[in-house]
């Protein structure tokens, strides 16, 4: 591993400071997925900002809503009380994810940073990534791509966010609250995270030096009609190959609206706008979810490996939404 | 008192592993050792052109850089030949050719092990890149059929009668092709080896291996030094599965660099880098060919293996040894095909050949007892082998029909529907199947010593290894059981050159070697201390006869009158001895020659595949196994589960994913190569007939570290067939292949 420079920081203010002072500075929360790629030689920073101790661990009612520091672990938000009755669906997301081990350790706002599982991306001694080598490549595409992308992918990257947490907060309609050296501001989930185009190597639309203080949940009365599928191949610590997070506000047999996003298929944790659009307002039906789906993954790409994504995704997006509105919801 | 052997005893040193002060190879205190890590090829075939190591050379701590150019020539790994059972062709930086991805080219040793990565890091290897070849479809013509295969060096080919005609005459015939991926041994302690060297001429090695003694002799062929020369110590092993039995080149390179540096230098092969360099099981591709009368006899069963093999060494998959003897079918061929490949050497794993093949066997089994409408355990029984027929010997013991009818009866298999997706409860399609377990019993050599210390404790010895499946706690029992003493009173010690030489923990041969070794032994000791007792004037057991004395808890008496005795500590005391020994060698005798020695079970699965998702759950899955003499029901069951989950692994997970462009395992670690978790396993049982078998060692032991692998895949298949109506051939059956 490459030497670097550490500081632990006893405010958000002075870990902005710190992270300006050098020039590949990263901060580490948790490390659980920092450490690794460190350690893989992905990640080579000169300087980490440790913000694990700050105080950003709260996690409580905020403007009907509810507000989660960004150090709290995903173990405290996937077992606190607001977050189990209000939003089981992430709860249930949180605890699809990982171990017990990781979650225990992971931070909410370093779940949101998780780089890709893309093997070409997670070893640098593959010559072609765009992401972790911009211009010199996709491996993925010509190779082994069966749990990569088919929706928003470009012809530079095909790479999954791997986060169950995010998808969660893609449904619930988050926003993230930053601080950085132009202070602070917030931004919707759907804004944070970007597709491929032509500059994968970006994860996100942080500004540099930006550190996540915070996750916001709005209010929403129905959201204990919930539900995260996760469909994977082993049923412990394995990526989702198809994950859905759906929340669904029903008056009797009719969808007034609902909430869905899809994980393991997109370069970010994909909102179904599409299939929420075609439900709203419909009498929730097989026929009519399954045409939702359909309408969700009109312009999907399957790529050698990964086509059965398409039908998978169709198939979980039904499944998902049929599940919830079997719920009974208190 | 009853006898300690065969209880349920905890093990002896799982206080010592779960408490983390059982001491690995590589945690092994040892002063001033510098920390190696080796650079990998990034490419499958080609030339060094150059290296740069300037970078690494001036990285702050680093100590030194070994490659091709500056290594040691060493005349042992001139002109290797295809390896020995426990020896392998291996790389140390002698020349600049590429074989396989991921083949050391380069080792950078630092003061810690942070400065060697980062030396590592900076190391720049440029390539002539050469055309690679690693497919096994599409290569088959170039296949060629080695004379020998396995550890028993059997013929690789096999016919009896006339298949032509055998299927000729069927009322019921198929052909199928089945498909095994790489897989990965994936023990959880990486490779690992400390060198030091003592003196010039000597040399330690702290190694995770699962044999001390083979170990010593390879690194002393390579060195050319005699094997007493070098000291092998490996008291704890985090399992092998095959893959710690060969010497592989980090061994080797390890040994080179404290030598270089005149250091004691520690290396561990990272975990990437074990998708290579350590073996591996090839991919195969089997072809099956059954043909059967209505009644369900087989008149006629072929098994072809076609496997891949590196281009510098050989190792046969060997897939087609079982259906050579499973059943009756008169008319019978087999055979095994390799194609060399530029891949690392393919090597023992995991019940190597048996684990694939009765997978493909008894899939192909299933297939033809629905074609005959037939119970798939009647269709079995139909063709049950009373004598080996292959060999033409009888078994040396046969419960499989125990097996079958136990099973059965414990799982509840009269409660399947024969028609598939006939048992569907909702959105879960509901399925059983079973099939047929078979592995080979064998033995090796083993010695072992005993003494009996004054204070009445014993000493029990034996170099050999315990690679996690219970060594050290069966053994002890062993030794305990000849001379009635508690547990605690016997110390057992292994792991070390030092100690009476055994052979490899591999092949499910410990316990029956060594553990006869340990028996024999412990007898000798015992007949020794008898003939003390009653040729010694002053004992109280003094003209008795032999065969009536007894030793127990410490003390030896009459047993026509107990109270006629001592403790054996003051026997020892007037022979003015410190201690009283007995060593004994454990050989295979004629019973080779005189008997075909098989360990069988039978598995049960019920498996769970979401009607719309695919996914598949094993929700339960049982095995009953005859296998001799069980030394603890406790470590043989674990020993048993271990196999069976490692063929629930085989069935639905497990795949090393070579992009074949590039000639690489792209899935290299433990979050992309899936191997089961706790919540991959339903409620999972093993348990064993009462058999004993008096001919094939001292003990009565059939070994159980590979059976429970062996067939535990082919249930699960034919439970998804069951449930979902699908065969699914090539493995592993995963959420995509059933959605199509």
């Amino acid at each position: 591993m490459k030497s670097f420079t550490y500081i632990r920081a006893a405010t958000s203010d002075q870990a902005v400071q710190s992270y300006a002072q050098a020039p590949d500075s990263r901060f580490i929360g948790g490390g659980t997925n920092l450490l690794d790629l460190m350690k893989m030689g992905v990640e080579r920073p000169s300087h980490l900002v440790d913000v694990h101790r700050l105080p950003l661990t709260q996690i409580e009612e905020h403007e009907g809503g509810v507000r989660i520091g960004a150090l709290a672990s995903n173990t405290e938000a996937a077992n606190h009380r607001l977050i189990r009755e209000r939003y089981p669906v992430l709860s249930q997301a949180i605890l699809a994810g990982a171990t017990q081990q990781l979650r225990n350790k992971a931070t909410c706002g370093g779940n949101l940073l998780q780089r890709t599982r893309c093997y070409y991306f997670y070893d640098p001694t593959y010559a072609e990534c765009n992401k972790r080598n911009p211009g010199s490549g996709c491996a993925a595409i010509p190779g082994y791509n069966r749990i990569h992308a088919i929706l928003g992918t470009s012809s530079s990257c095909i790479a999954t966010h791997p986060s169950d947490m995010a998808v969660a907060l893609m449904a619930i309609g988050a926003t993230v609250q930053v601080v950085g050296p132009q202070g602070a501001r917030s931004v919707a989930l759907d804004e944070f995270y970007r597709l491929p185009g032509d500059t994968p190597q970006i994860d996100t639309n942080l500004h540099s030096g930006e550190l996540i203080t915070a996750i916001d949940l709005p209010a929403i009365p129905y959201g204990r009609r919930s539900v995260y599928l996760k469909v994977r191949d082993r049923n412990s610590y394995a990526f989702a190959l198809v994950s859905v997070a759906a929340i669904l506000d029903m008056e009797g047999g009719t969808i007034r609206q609902s909430h869905i996003a899809l994980g393991g298929v997109a370069h970010k944790p994909w909102r179904a706008a599409l299939a929420e659009k075609h439900l709203k307002g419909k009498t929730l039906d097989a026929d009519t979810l399954r045409a939702a789906a359909e309408a969700e993954l009109k312009d999907a790409t399957g790529y050698t490996d990964n086509a059965f994504k398409i039908e998978l995704a169709k198939r979980s997006i039904v499944r998902a939404m049929t599940t919830a509105a079997q719920m009974e919801v208190a | 008192m009853p006898g300690v052997i065969g209880q349920p005893l905890d093990r002896i040193d799982g206080t010592l592993k779960v408490t983390g002060r059982a001491v690995y190879a590589y945690e092994q205190q040892v002063e001033n050792a510098a920390y190696g890590v080796l650079v990998t090829s990034t490419i499958p075939k080609g030339r060094i052109t150059a290296i740069d190591t300037s970078a690494a050379e001036k990285s702050s701590g680093v100590v030194m850089v070994m490659t091709h150019l500056n290594a040691p020539k060493l005349a042992g790994l001139k002109e290797q030949k295809p390896s020995p059972v426990t020896g392998r062709v291996i790389q140390a930086f002698q020349d600049d050719l590429v074989r396989y991805a991921n083949q050391p080219v380069a080792l950078v040793v630092a003061e810690t092990l942070e400065q060697a990565l980062e030396g590592a890091h900076l190391v720049g290897v440029k390539y002539a890149v050469e055309r690679h070849a690693v497919d096994l479809d599409g290569r088959i013509s170039q296949a060629y059929e080695p004379p020998k295969a396995g550890g028993q060096q059997e013929p690789s080919a096999s016919n009896r009668g006339d298949m032509k005609s055998g299927l000729a005459e069927a009322d019921q015939r198929m052909r199928e092709v089945y498909r095994t991926p790489f897989e990965f041994h994936n023990p959880m302690e990486q490779h690992a080896t400390i060198a030091v060297w003592d003196k010039p001429d000597h040399l330690t090695l702290y190694d995770s291996t699962q044999g001390v003694f083979s170990d010593r002799e390879r690194v002393g062929h390579v060195f050319s030094m005699p094997s007493e020369s070098i000291h092998v110590i490996s008291p704890f092993i985090g399992g092998g599965f095959g893959s710690k039995g060969p010497v592989w080149s980090h061994v080797v390179i390890a040994a080179m660099a404290a030598k270089q540096l005149s250091r004691p230098v520690r290396l561990e092969v990272r975990r990437p880098q074990m998708f290579g360099p350590v073996g591996m099981r090839s991919q195969t591709r089997q072809e099956l060919a059954i043909g059967a009368k209505t009644d369900g006899s087989i008149t006629a069963l072929s098994h072809d293996t076609v496997c891949q093999t590196s281009s510098f060494d050989e190792f046969v998959e060997t897939a087609s040894l079982s259906a050579r003897r499973l059943y009756t079918a008169p008319n019978n061929s087999t055979s095994h095909l390799l194609i060399k490949s530029d891949i690392g050497q393919p090597s023992y794993t995991r019940a190597p050949g048996e684990a694939p093949g009765t997978y493909a066997l008894e899939a192909a089994m299933d297939e033809m007892a629905y074609q005959l409408k037939m119970d798939p355990i009647e269709f079995r029984l139909k063709n049950y082998t009373d004598s080996d027929p292959n060999e033409k010997k009888p078994w040396s013991s046969k419960s499989l029909r125990e097996c079958y009818r136990q099973g059965a009866e414990r799982f509840g298999w009269s409660n399947r529907t024969a028609e598939p997706r006939s048992m569907r409860k909702g959105n879960v399609l509901v399925g059983y199947g079973m099939a047929t377990s078979i592995y080979p019993t064998r033995r090796s050599p083993a010695n072992a010593s005993a003494r009996l210390n004054g204070d009445g404790t014993l000493s029990v010895d034996a170099g050999t290894q315990d690679i996690g499946t219970g060594t050290y706690t069966v053994m002890t029992q062993v030794a305990a059981d000849t001379f009635g003493l508690p547990m605690t009173s016997v110390k057992f010690r292994l792991g070390d050159t030092d100690l009476p030489k055994t052979p490899v923990s591999g092949g499910s041969q410990a316990a029956a070697s060594t553990g006869s070794a340990v028996y024999l032994a412990t007898q000798a000791l015992r007949e020794k201390l008898i003939q003390m007792a009653i040729s010694d004037a002053q004992s109280p057991l003094s003209g008795v006869s032999a065969q009536d004395v007894e030793i127990q808890n410490g003390r030896i008496f009459a047993r026509s009158n107990p109270s006629k005795g001592e403790a054996l500590g003051q026997l020892l005391a007037r022979s003015g001895q410190p201690f009283a020994e007995g060593k004994a060698e454990a050989k295979p005798g004629s019973e080779k020659e005189r008997y075909s020695m098989y360990a069988f079970g039978a598995q049960f699965s019920e498996v769970h595949v979401d009607a719309d998702l695919g996914q598949i759950r094993v929700a339960r899955h049982l095995g009953c196994f005859a296998a001799g003499r069980i030394l603890n029901a406790k470590t043989a069951r674990s020993q048993l589960l271990g196999g069976m989950i490692w063929g629930v692994g085989m069935a639905l997970l497990e795949e090393g994913v070579m992009d074949r462009r590039l000639g690489r395992y792209v899935n290299n670690n433990l979050a992309e190569y899936h191997v089961p978790v706790n919540a991959d396993i339903g409620v999972i049982d093993a348990f064993w007939v009462d058999e004993k078998d008096e001919h094939v060692n001292p003990l009565g032991v059939k070994g159980v570290g590979e059976i429970g692998i062996t067939g535990a895949t082919a249930a699960i298949v034919n439970a998804i067939h069951h449930a979902t109506g699908k065969r699914v051939r090539d493995l592993p059956v995963t959420l995509d292949k059933l959605l199509v």
